[in-house]
C-alpha cells in the first residue's frame, strides 16, 4: 500500500523493516529525521532495537562498528561534517569488512557553512571501501535501503546509501513499504562468521604487516569488483519479489537515437527526466539519460556499453576536486581511455551547495555542447558576475 | 569589585552588527539574554574590539558569534576550543571569548573541553545550557534532564546528565562559574569576572529553549522556565554559591571553583624564550 510519507520518514521506516539489532547516530541537518523517525519506532514499541544516542559522529560509527563486529545488524545515518568526522572509522569499518548499512543525506561540506545539498561528503570517504549506491528518488532510497542490508550480509561489505540531503530527506512523495512478513522473508538473518564471541576468542584490527597489508587491499578491491554482481542480482531479486527495481548498477533512458548521453547520480536525475519530457521534442533535441546507481564499486564496463556510439557524454558532478575538475567527470573519462571511438566527454559540476538545479538544465547542457570555445570542465551554474575578475 | 552599576552607558547596539538583525533567535529564547550579558562584561572591562575574538561552534550557540562586532570565528562542530587554544597561544595579546553549548562543548566537543581545562590557557568559555540539540531540531543532550522529552528519547531521557562545572573543576579550569539568565546582572558580573581570571574559565548559563524543549517537555512560555531555573532573587548575589540546588539535578549557581593556578601561555612562552636563548636567537 501507498503511503505518503517524507524522505526520512521513508528510510526509517525502511530501516526498521530490516530489524537492525543496534542503531547509533548524531543530531546533523539534514539527517537528523531519519534518526528521530527511528527512535519514535523504538518508543512505541514498533522496532525492537538497541538505539543509542551518541555525543558525536564518530562515536555512532564506532559503536556501529563494535555492534557489527559482535555479530549484530548495524546501522547509522549521517551528513556532511559527520560523513568527516567519521572517515577514520569508515575506514576501519570498511578495512575490517564489517557488514553495515549507512544513510547520508548528501550535504555540502564546510567552509563555507552550507546545510544545503551536493555530493561532497559521501565523495571525500569515495575510497573507504564502502559500497556506495545513489538514489534518484525516495522510493528508490527505501528500496536500495532495503537491498543494502542483504547486499551488505552477502558481501562483508559496508554500504552506503547516498540521498541527496532536503531535496529527497525532506520531500513528500508517496511510498511503497513491503510488509515486515514480506522483508523477512526475503532478508535472510544476518550469519557473520567472524564475530567476536567469548566462546571462540579472537582478535580483531591487529596490526598487518608489510608482509600482508598488499594483499588485504587486494582482497578488498577484489571484493568491491565482485560486488558488483551481486549488487546487479539484488536488484533483479528485489524486483522479482516487490515488483520494483531500483536501476541495478546503472539504467539508460530516453531516446536510442540520440548522439548525447547525461550521466548523472541521485535527484538531479528526476530533473533531467522531467526537464527531457519538456524540451526533448523542442531545440535542445533528444538525449540518452544514464543514471548512475553504484558509484562504488564502479561500473566500468557497464557504463562503456552505455555510452557506446554517442557522439558526446555530458557528465554532471554534484562536487568538484579542486585543481582537478569534476570527480565523477574524471572517472567517467578514465573509463572511457582507450575505448574505441570514444564519445567527447563535457564535465560540469551543478548544484553545489544546494544551488537550484532547474528543469531547463536540460537545455542547457545540450546547448553548451554546441559551443567549441566551452571549457573541458566548469562549474556550470557559477554565476560569473558574482566574482572579481581575477576569480572567473 | 565594585558593584554593578545598573544604570551605567552599555549599549548592546554598539557591540552587535546591525546588519545581522533580525537575528535568528527563537521568542523566548535564552542565549541572546547571556550575549548582552556577556557584552555588557566586555563593555565593564573596557576591552576594545580590536582586542576581542569570540569563537563559536555549531548549534545555536554557534550563531552568536557572528552576531558579535569584533574579530569573530564560527568554525566546525566541537571545535571552538581547539581553535582558540591556537589563537591564544599565538595572539595572547587578545581577550579569547569562546560561545559554546552543551551538545558542542560536552558531546562533540568534550575532549577539548576537559583539555582545555587541563592547560588552563587565558581564555574565557561560555557555555550555554540550554538541554537540547536545539537547532537541529531537539535532540537528546548531555545535559537533558532525566526522563525529559526529546526527538530522540520519545519515551523519555534515561540517560544521566553531565554536571559541566564539576567536569570543568575537577579538569583544572582556575575559575568556574555557573548561572541563570534571569540574573543577567548576576551573569554579568560573573562574565566579567571569568573574562579578568587570568587562565582558563569555564561559565555555564543556564538558558532556555522554549520553542523546542520547553513546548516538549511542556514547561511553560519562557518566563515560566527561567523562573523555574532560578533559586531566589539574588541579583548581586553570585559570588556566593547558592547551598540550595536550584533543580532537581542539583546543579548550584555562582562561583564554583577558583584556583591560583598557573596559566598555561606564559608557562609556554617562558619555555620558547629559554629555547631560543639555548641557540643564540632572538
Amino acid at each position: 500500500m501507498r503511503e505518503a510519507l517524507e524522505g526520512s520518514q521513508a528510510i526509517a521506516r525502511a530501516v526498521s523493516l530490516c530489524e537492525p539489532d543496534v542503531v547509533a547516530a548524531y543530531p546533523i541537518t539534514p539527517q537528523t529525521h531519519i534518526v528521530e523517525n527511528l527512535s519514535k519506532l523504538v518508543a512505541d514499541g514498533d522496532l525492537h532495537t538497541e538505539f543509542v544516542s551518541v555525543e558525536s559522529e564518530f562515536s555512532a560509527a564506532s559503536v556501529a562498528l563494535g555492534a557489527a563486529a559482535a555479530g549484530a545488524r548495524a546501522y547509522t545515518a549521517t551528513a556532511s561534517q559527520g560523513v568527516l568526522l567519521m572517515a577514520e572509522v569508515l575506514f576501519n569499518i570498511a578495512g575490517l569488512r564489517l557488514p553495515m548499512v549507512m544513510t547520508v543525506a548528501n550535504r555540502a561540506v564546510s567552509a563555507p557553512l552550507s546545510i544545503w545539498n551536493d555530493h561532497a561528503d559521501s565523495m571525500a570517504v569515495r575510497d573507504s571501501g564502502w559500497i556506495q549506491l545513489h538514489a534518484a528518488s525516495n522510493q528508490e532510497a527505501v528500496d536500495t535501503t532495503i537491498q543494502a542490508f542483504r547486499i551488505t550480509q552477502q558481501t562483508e561489505l559496508p554500504v552506503m546509501v547516498c540521498m541527496d540531503g532536503f531535496i529527497l530527506t525532506h520531500t513528500m512523495e508517496p511510498i511503497d513499504l513491503p510488509s515486515i512478513d514480506e522483508v523477512r522473508a526475503w532478508l535472510p538473518p544476518l550469519e557473520f562468521d567472524r564475530q567476536l564471541d567469548p566462546e571462540d576468542p579472537r582478535s580483531v584490527g591487529m596490526l598487518v604487516t608489510p608482509d600482508f597489508f598488499p594483499e588485504v587491499r587486494h582482497s578488498h578491491h577484489t571484493a568491491m569488483r565482485k560486488s558488483l554482481e551481486v549488487i546487479e542480482t539484488t536488484d533483479a531479486d528485489f524486483a522479482q519479489a516487490f515488483g520494483r527495481a531500483s536501476g541495478g548498477l546503472l539504467t539508460v533512458e530516453g531516446d536510442v537515437t540520440a548522439r548525447v548521453g547525461i550521466v548523472a547520480m541521485g535527484s538531479t536525475v528526476g530533473t533531467l527526466q522531467a526537464g527531457m519530457a519538456h524540451y526533448a521534442a523542442e531545440a535542445a533535441g533528444p538525449a540518452l539519460l544514464i543514471k548512475l546507481r553504484s558509484y562504488r564499486p564502479f561500473p566500468a564496463r557497464a557504463l562503456r556499453d552505455a555510452v557506446r556510439g554517442l557522439d558526446t557524454v555530458i557528465v554532471i558532478d554534484r562536487a568538484i576536486s579542486p585543481g582537478m575538475g569534476g570527480i565523477l567527470g574524471t572517472e567517467v573519462a578514465a573509463v572511457l581511455a582507450g575505448m574505441p571511438d570514444a564519445p567527447k566527454l563535457v564535465n560540469h559540476a551543478l548544484g553545489l551547495g544546494g544551488r537550484d538545479i532547474p528543469e531547463t538544465i536540460y537545455s542547457d547542457l545540450l546547448a553548451a555542447i554546441r559551443d567549441p570555445d566551452a571549457p573541458a570542465f566548469s562549474v556550470f551554474d557559477a554565476d560569473m558576475e558574482k566574482l572579481p575578475p581575477e576569480d572567473r | 569589585m565594585k558593584d554593578v552599576d545598573v544604570l551605567d552607558d552599555f549599549d548592546i547596539e554598539d557591540y552587535i552588527r546591525q546588519d545581522q538583525m533580525p537575528h535568528f533567535l527563537c521568542p523566548g529564547c535564552g542565549h541572546g539574554i547571556a550575549l548582552r550579558a556577556l557584552m555588557w562584561a566586555i563593555h565593564d572591562l573596557a576591552i576594545p574590539k580590536d582586542k576581542l575574538a569570540v569563537v563559536s561552534g555549531i548549534g545555536c550557540s554557534g550563531r552568536l558569534s557572528g552576531y558579535v562586532d569584533a574579530s569573530t570565528f564560527h568554525t566546525t562542530h566541537g571545535r571552538p576550543l581547539a581553535f582558540a587554544t591556537g589563537l591564544a597561544l599565538a595572539r595572547p595579546d587578545l581577550h579569547v571569548i569562546v560561545i559554546s553549548g552543551d551538545g558542542d562543548c560536552l558531546a562533540i566537543g568534550g575532549n577539548h573541553m576537559i583539555h582545555s581545562c587541563r592547560r588552563n590557557l587565558n581564555m574565557t568559555c561560555m557555555m550555554l545550557n540550554n538541554e537540547i540539540y536545539g537547532m537541529t531540531g531537539g535532540q537528546v543532550s548531555p545535559t537533558t534532564s532525566s526522563d525529559r522529552f526529546t526527538t530522540t528519547t520519545p519515551a523519555g531521557n534515561t540517560e544521566p546528565v553531565f554536571d559541566a562545572c564539576a567536569l570543568a573543576a575537577a579538569a583544572g579550569a582556575s575559575f568556574v562559574g555557573r548561572e541563570v539568565t534571569l540574573q543577567i546582572l548576576a551573569l554579568r558580573e560573573l562574565l566579567r569576572d571569568a573574562i579578568a581570571n587570568d587562565g582558563f574559565s569555564f561559565v555555564e548559563v543556564i538558558s532556555d529553549c522554549t520553542e523546542i524543549y520547553g513546548r516538549k517537555n511542556d514547561l511553560g512560555a519562557s518566563p515560566e522556565m527561567m523562573m523555574s531555573q532560578k533559586s531566589s532573587m539574588r541579583p548581586f548575589a553570585y559570588r556566593n554559591t547558592v547551598d540550595v540546588p536550584f533543580r532537581p539535578t542539583g546543579l548550584k549557581t555562582g562561583v564554583l571553583a577558583k584556583t591560583d593556578r598557573p596559566e598555561y601561555g606564559k608557562a609556554y612562552r617562558a619555555m620558547t624564550e629559554k629555547l631560543r636563548g639555548k641557540k643564540g636567537r632572538g
